[in-house]
């Protein structure tokens, strides 16, 4: 159960750069998920760490072993793909097996290691089924399983809930946090699902463009996106972004134009913006947004209500602006009803308009 | 009613199509058959019906068997050896290295060449006194002698074969080009993370994978080598002493040498027949080949 460490590397395709001076550390035993859009460098650096293609420059260590130089087979990990990559004419038996059976371990070792893991995994019944005449979800147990069997010290995982249905994807992703929990290995896990993601990691990073955007617990990734990237894709529906001009008077306050936000002293520093003003983005999660229809100092027209069993979205005019808000079902909106809105200044982001990075 | 007239217009629209099989592949194997029961010599104006005398006949003929067992050891050695090289070849040039798009034209070029120019280019190179051949393996001190490539009993035979193997092995290597590109790479990635060896990977992945195509490869080859006619009648117009006479040729020679039609229509049908049973066998492996290969399209 190793810690990785990846220490300035650098990859890539020809004249593209996929990564350039890329570090990064995963923790012993931790569930770690890289985040990002495709295209984001995500998949180059698992297969990197799975040693399926070449590092350009750096080092990478399983605890403080170097292992660029060794091949996939002696790095002592398993990896479960997209596409599943079941081998197509062997059954789910053989399938599991195959690991061990290239190892030459004994048949009788190999007969009790396939039914441990087909009994972990639900599959005693498949194990004489091809990989064709088993649903998606279990065929994405199968390559789990075929990645358990041989106790590897890290498990990468590349979008291995991507061909899935929406209601497998979150039984699966269950699944796989509990073998997580149960097992404790090093699991590296690559999504552009910010929700799966939230839900399975201990930490996550999100990448953009071959860069780190920002590391941590999704709870710190929610509560304090570092930059509009990260704001940007955690959380959906998207954070409401809005463009205003931030004023020290010397409380701060937001001028959004339509309306004055003015801000908690503790939301965001004074020291070096005493008597300037410059240009921000605020960022007000859908869920703080509250509606009330007594008078309040901000005013919006309803424009449209999704109720969506739990709670409903609710699409709100407010100045130039549409807010997405995340409302209780209990309160009954009509398209074009004038509404007093309520946010709590607490929860608001606010972040440099032109750097992006975070000012709160 | 109308299931009546959708079943008329069916007809209807088969019917040019079929009308073109009778005539072109129906009518000659009906007359073929009809011809190899009568006793037709056209030198003495001999024209009989004469029942399955003919069959009869071929059965105790030495030459009809030994041309049977020369067709079958041409086709099977032949196609065995392009089979293994062009997986060989085709392997090697799935991996992609710089100038491989020129190495694959290049390869397929004898598949390009009309098998008659093939027939004498190896002619000449294996020619005694001038040819190439024999050239270097005397500059290289292997032997002292010419050798008769061509004129041995022998060696005739397997000369005849090194020829096709050049020709043929392209066409081999061209299908499992393109089986192989149709292979999914993640299997391959799996499998190095699983620890297969190069073997391991050979063995488990690419030659299941390959199966269908393998087959249909082998199948189809044989077809084409045991009709096998102008490379080997160019080459050594079945000599010597019968020993690259396949059935063709020997068919050629009694139909259109000594103009025994009844006769010579006998040996076309066993041929037809032979050829007829490795077809069906084809259609019957491509069949249930295809419906596992789309049982297990993952």
């Amino acid at each position: 159960m190793p810690e990785v460490r990846i220490e300035h590397i650098s990859k890539q395709y020809g004249a593209v750069s996929v990564l350039q001076d890329f570090s990064l550390t995963i923790h012993d035993g931790e569930f770690f998920t890289l985040l990002g859009p495709s295209g984001c460098g995500k998949t180059t650096l698992i297969n990197l760490l799975a040693g399926l293609d070449e590092l350009d420059a750096g080092e990478i260590y399983f605890d403080d072993r170097p292992i660029s130089h060794l091949s996939p087979k002696d790095r002592d990990i398993a990896m479960v793909f997209q596409s599943y990559a079941l081998y197509p004419h062997k059954t789910v038996f053989e399938n599991i097996a195959f690991p061990l059976r290239v190892n030459k371990r004994s048949k009788a070792h190999i007969d009790s290691e396939v039914r441990r893991v087909a009994s972990l995994l639900r599959l005693e019944n498949l194990l004489a089924k091809k990989p064709a005449e088993i649903s998606g979800g279990e065929r994405q147990r199968v390559a789990l399983g075929r990645a358990l069997i041989r106790q590897p010290a890290a498990f990468l995982m590349d979008e291995p809930l991507s061909n899935l249905d929406a209601q497998l994807r979150v039984q699966t992703r269950s699944e796989i946090k509990k073998i997580h929990r149960d097992l404790k290995r090093t699991t590296i896990y690559v999504t552009h699902d910010q929700e799966e993601a939230l839900s399975l990691s201990d930490r996550l990073a999100v990448l953009d463009r071959g860069v780190i955007q920002q590391v941590g617990t999704p709870h710190e990734l929610y509560r304090c996106p570092s930059n509009l990237t990260v704001a940007r894709f955690i959380g959906s529906p998207q954070m409401n972004l809005i463009r205003g001009t931030l004023i020290s008077q010397p409380e701060m306050i937001v001028d959004l134009g339509h309306a004055h936000i003015p801000l908690p002293p503790k939301l965001i520093s004074t020291d070096s913006s005493e008597g300037k003003s410059r240009e921000v983005i605020m960022g007000i999660r859908p869920e703080v947004i509250r509606v009330q229809d007594g008078e309040t100092s901000w005013k919006a027209i309803v424009v449209g209500v999704e109720p969506v069993g739990a709670h409903s979205w609710a699409e709100l005019r407010w100045g130039d602006h549409v807010l997405r808000a995340r409302l209780s079902v209990d309160v009954v909106l009509v398209p074009d009803q004038v509404v007093g809105l309520e946010i709590d200044t607490n929860d608001l982001h606010l972040f440099d308009a032109h750097s992006g990075e975070r000012l709160s | 009613m109308r299931c009546m007239t959708e079943t008329r217009v069916g007809i209807a629209f088969l019917l040019p199509a079929l009308t073109v099989l009778a005539l072109v592949s129906l009518y000659p194997i009906l007359a073929l058959l009809w011809l190899s029961m009568r006793h037709r010599v056209l030198p003495f104006q001999i024209d009989q019906f004469i029942g399955f005398d003919n069959y009869a006949l071929l059965f105790v003929t030495p030459r009809f068997w030994n041309s049977l067992t020369v067709t079958g050891y041409f086709a099977g050695v032949s196609v065995a050896i392009e089979v293994i090289l062009g997986l060989g070849i085709a392997l090697l040039l799935s991996h992609s290295f710089k100038g491989v798009g020129w190495v694959r034209a290049a390869v397929l070029l004898p598949w390009a060449i009309p098998t008659v120019v093939t027939a004498k280019i190896w002619d000449w190179m294996y020619q005694p006194q001038v040819g190439v051949l024999n050239y270097v393996l005397q500059a290289m001190h292997l032997t002292t002698a010419p050798i008769h490539w061509l004129g041995s009993p022998s060696l005739a035979i397997h000369a005849a074969i090194v020829a096709d193997v050049w020709k043929t092995t392209p066409f081999v290597v061209i299908l499992l080009l393109a089986a192989i590109a149709m292979i999914p790479r993640d299997l391959y990635r799996a499998a190095a993370i699983d620890g297969a060896s190069s073997w391991h990977t050979f063995w488990h992945i690419t030659l299941p994978q390959l199966r269908t195509i393998l087959i249909v490869v082998i199948l189809f080859r044989m077809i084409d080598a045991m009709r096998v006619f102008d490379l080997l009648f160019v080459m050594t117009g079945g000599g010597p002493a019968d020993m690259t006479e396949t059935l063709s040729i020997y068919t050629y020679k009694i139909l259109f040498q000594t103009l025994q039609f009844g006769y010579g229509s006998a040996i076309g049908v066993v041929m037809f027949l032979l050829v007829a049973s490795v077809s069906l066998l084809q259609l019957w492996i491509g069949r249930n080949e295809f419906r596992r290969m789309i049982g297990t399209q993952v």
